[in-house]
């Protein structure tokens, strides 16, 4: 196998694991308003406090290795979606900065909190509509973007935007299952009910208006003897929903937050096969993106040695905040 | 008047705005990480409370300054895509890599620990805590590492070839490319600098605590701990400062002359100017007030060596030089000051009367923020001075620059103006909310309300805790245990 594809492997794993660590984080911020002030809403942000930091890197992992390994994408994907990008990055100045500021200023708390929400609602509906900007289609002239700076605004991207923005909520309220009890459980259980039929609907609109977008798209789901090949994606998302749906109902504690993960799997994979070989679909593919085989190389060798120490570590400090959140000291 | 200015332009004040705004927390964080993983051995080692008291003290300021080095952080990994997407192109496969290694060797180590030195003392014990406070300082160092590598090739590039397609490839030997020739003097330089970033607003909180009450053992102790760096630490970076200037006069001698001012060639030794108004219309310096042949005695070791100006360099690769001539000046007069500040503290050392020189402190308060000053004014005098390169000698500027209109890169400049200000504005506020509380016995670490972080079964709760931040909490007795 060549290092373009190892490499077109490690980016989709580093934004994969982006989309779903960050996911939740983002999902809680979404969902932030519906807790009420003080002990719930402190007990949801401290369900990931030590771990938000961590979760946000791996969106630095994403963006420097699509600089390093495929230079020719990031050169062209960020211009084309620049209104979006800047809206992500202003987003998470406010999400990140919100969970330090909270608590430094109690009289303003009600304003960090909206910025929590505020900051987490247009980070993730800027990344969906990035996703759904790239998918479209970007013109591309020569060696750069050439279209106009407004072209990433479509219904379509719209979908794809507040997909994401219901997929994370979907996570955040899984993970809130999972590390909270009693009323505050009860209520994450209501949320992901309703997050996981609007995730899995929006899911499925994307998924049909991806095949009118281009023939080349509906090729791959629809004609024969490829589909044999990918039937299974929407045939084991559609298995996945329906038992997620059964475990938030059912009192499970950990099982639908792993499910809404398998969920995004399933998502991304059915991304990959619609856009496969290319990384500016229909323009530009892996290879025409490709740094050199001596940079690729390169990194590859940092890669393997610091991923495993990364996956390592990173386990290990959720391991030390395992557990429910509770109130310590709150006699 | 922004709609006066082009694409360009604007570009490169948003790119100057966010990496100088960016620049000022890791220049602290990079210092007080290390810092803290001081307290914190001494701490360990000596079992003195006074180090654990002020490893909380600072940690709170730290969890703030290192939420906004990480958010201003994000917003440059992406701006070379956003606004230099050219830049990005061409230089991808040389520097992509070396970023993406400062991403997998630091960011996750900082990131990774983070969470375990704000929250995990008590469940994961003070060897391991310790531990994960050094991953914490190490990571900010390596992170220094692989940027100042990135921007050093940038300054002297090596290692590299053009490709037919334009883009810059590695050379045969990756050590080259990362062992740039600048590379090792700006990383010294850089990193020593944000040792004394830190090491002058600790000496500033001590010396205000310090002026309010003398007694205050924990104020002592940070004055002290500033007062050794500034001492130590000053003199040795005038001196690699001196050897980085060097290092500039080989490979970017351009540089140096607009530093200077040196407009004209001087064949038998040039003059130091010490102050005056560069007119670069004229190609004078205008009322200098200057020491003959000094130039060439620090540049060259030598009072008659024949000295270079910006006539023998072609008006289009000048770079501009009233900025340079300042920056370079306010930097070096910082760097002098600070050297003051140390020499005086030795000498109230020897007499004994450290925390007893009011003067000295309220010095050492003016002098407080004047590591920001002189590492904003450095950057400054080395990134202007590179003008009009991105890639020195090798790739300009204007040619660098993503195809966008200028409306779309004129308002999201705006945006991070309005943002910026009022985020890091208000982050920096509570900053010295925090600074303005004395140290004491009993100092509580990060608090997070009535919420603990997050408990691990087994773990008995801690001491009652209040909502309302540490101020009406109780005070703890020395060697009570609490929560980190």
């Amino acid at each position: 196998m060549d290092l373009t594809v190892i490499w077109a492997f490690i980016i989709a794993f580093a934004v994969f694991a982006y989309v779903v660590m960050d996911g939740f984080d983002l999902g809680i911020g979404i969902l932030f308003p519906t807790f009420n002030a003080g002990r719930e809403r402190d007990r949801a942000m401290n369900s990931i406090a030590p771990v938000w930091d961590g979760n946000e890197t791996w969106l630095v992992l994403g963006g420097g290795g699509l600089f390093a390994a495929f230079p020719l994408a990031y050169a062209v994907i960020l211009p084309a979606t620049y209104p979006l990008i800047i809206a992500m990055l202003l987003g998470l100045v406010f999400r990140g900065v919100a969970f330090e500021y909270r608590w430094r200023d109690p009289g303003h708390q009600k304003f960090w909190d909206a910025a929590f929400t505020g900051g987490s609602f247009v980070a993730a509906l800027a990344q969906g509509m990035t996703l759904g900007a790239l998918l479209q289609g970007i013109e591309v002239e020569g060696r750069a973007y050439a279209g106009s700076w407004w072209d990433w605004l479509t219904p379509y991207t719209l979908l794809t935007g507040l997909g994401t923005v219901a997929g994370y909520a979907l996570l955040g309220s899984t993970w809130l299952i999972w590390k909270l009890d009693g009323e505050e459980q009860a209520h994450a259980r209501k949320l992901a009910v309703r997050a996981a039929i609007a995730t899995i609907v929006l899911m499925g609109a994307v998924s049909l208006y991806n095949i009118t977008l281009n023939a080349d798209y509906a090729a791959r789901w629809l004609s024969a003897p490829e589909i044999y090949w990918v039937a299974p994606v929407p045939i084991l998302t559609a298995l996945v929903a329906v038992s997620m749906l059964r475990a938030i109902t059912r009192e499970r504690n950990s099982k639908p937050f792993w499910l809404g993960i398998a969920l995004f799997f399933l998502g991304m994979s059915g991304l990959g096969v619609t856009i496969w070989p290319y990384v500016v679909p229909e323009s530009v593919t892996i290879w025409q993106a490709a740094a050199p085989y001596r940079s690729q190389a390169f990194m590859l060798v940092g890669v393997a040695i610091t991923l495993p120490l990364i996956i390592g570590y990173t386990a290990w400090a959720y391991w030390v905040f395992r557990g429910k959140v509770t109130d310590e000291g709150y006699h | 008047m922004l709609e006066n200015l082009d694409a360009l332009l604007l570009a490169r004040i948003q790119f100057a705005f966010t990496v100088s705004f960016h620049f000022f927390f890791p220049a602290f964080s990079i210092g007080l990480a290390s810092y803290l993983a001081v307290l914190e051995g001494l701490w360990l080692k000596t079992g003195k409370s006074v180090y654990h008291d002020l490893f909380k003290y600072w940690l709170k300021i730290f969890a703030i300054a290192f939420a906004m080095g990480v958010v201003s952080g994000i917003v440059m990994s992406y701006q070379f895509g956003t606004n230099w997407s050219v830049f990005s192109d061409k230089a991808g496969p040389v520097i992509g890599p070396l970023m993406a290694y400062e991403v997998l060797t630091a960011f996750f180590l900082e990131a990774g620990f983070l969470g375990v030195m704000l929250f995990g003392m008590e469940k994961v014990g003070k060897k391991l805590h310790f531990a994960a406070t050094l991953m914490v300082a190490l990571g900010t160092f390596v992170s220094a590492f692989w940027i100042l590598a990135v921007n050093s090739w940038m300054q002297t590039p090596t290692g590299y070839f053009i490709a037919a397609n334009g883009q810059f490839m590695p050379g045969p030997s990756w050590w080259d490319i990362v062992f740039n020739p600048s590379f090792p003097y700006r990383l010294v330089h850089t990193v020593m600098a944000a040792y004394l970033t830190t090491a002058f607003v600790v000496g500033a909180v001590g010396a205000w605590h310090l002026l309010k009450d003398r007694a205050n053992p924990h104020a002592r102790k940070m004055f002290s701990m500033a007062m050794w760096m500034a001492a130590i630490v000053t003199p040795l970076q005038i001196f690699a400062g001196d050897m980085h200037g060097l290092n500039t006069l080989e490979h970017q001698p351009a540089k140096v002359m607009a530093m200077e001012g040196h407009y004209q060639s001087h064949p038998e030794g040039a003059p130091l100017i010490l102050f005056g108004i560069p007119d670069s219309e004229a190609k004078t310096v205008r009322y200098a007030v200057e020491i003959p042949k000094f130039s060439s005695l620090i540049l060259k070791h030598d009072l008659d060596a024949p000295l270079a100006g910006l006539d023998t360099i072609p008006d289009d690769e000048e770079p501009p030089v009233g900025m340079l001539f300042w920056s370079f000046r306010i930097m070096v007069g910082i760097g002098f000051a600070m050297l003051g500040i140390g020499l005086w503290s030795l000498w109230g050392r020897v007499r004994g009367t450290l925390y007893e020189m009011s003067w000295l402190h309220r010095a050492a308060v003016l002098m407080g923020p004047s590591g920001f000053a002189a590492v904003l004014a450095g950057w400054i005098t080395t990134e202007v001075g590179r003008q009009p390169f991105v890639i020195y000698g090798v790739l300009r500027t204007a040619d660098a620059a993503s195809p966008l209109d200028a409306p779309a890169v004129a308002a999201s400049l705006l945006a991070f103006i309005l943002v910026y200000f009022t985020v890091f504005g208000i982050g920096v506020w509570y900053i010295l909310k925090l600074m303005g509380k004395a140290p004491h016995a009993g100092e509580y670490g990060v608090k997070r309300g009535d919420v603990g972080p997050i408990r691990t079964a087994g773990i008995t709760p801690g001491p009652t805790q209040n909502p309302g931040g540490e101020e009406t909490l109780p005070t703890h007795a020395p060697g009570e245990k609490e929560p980190v």
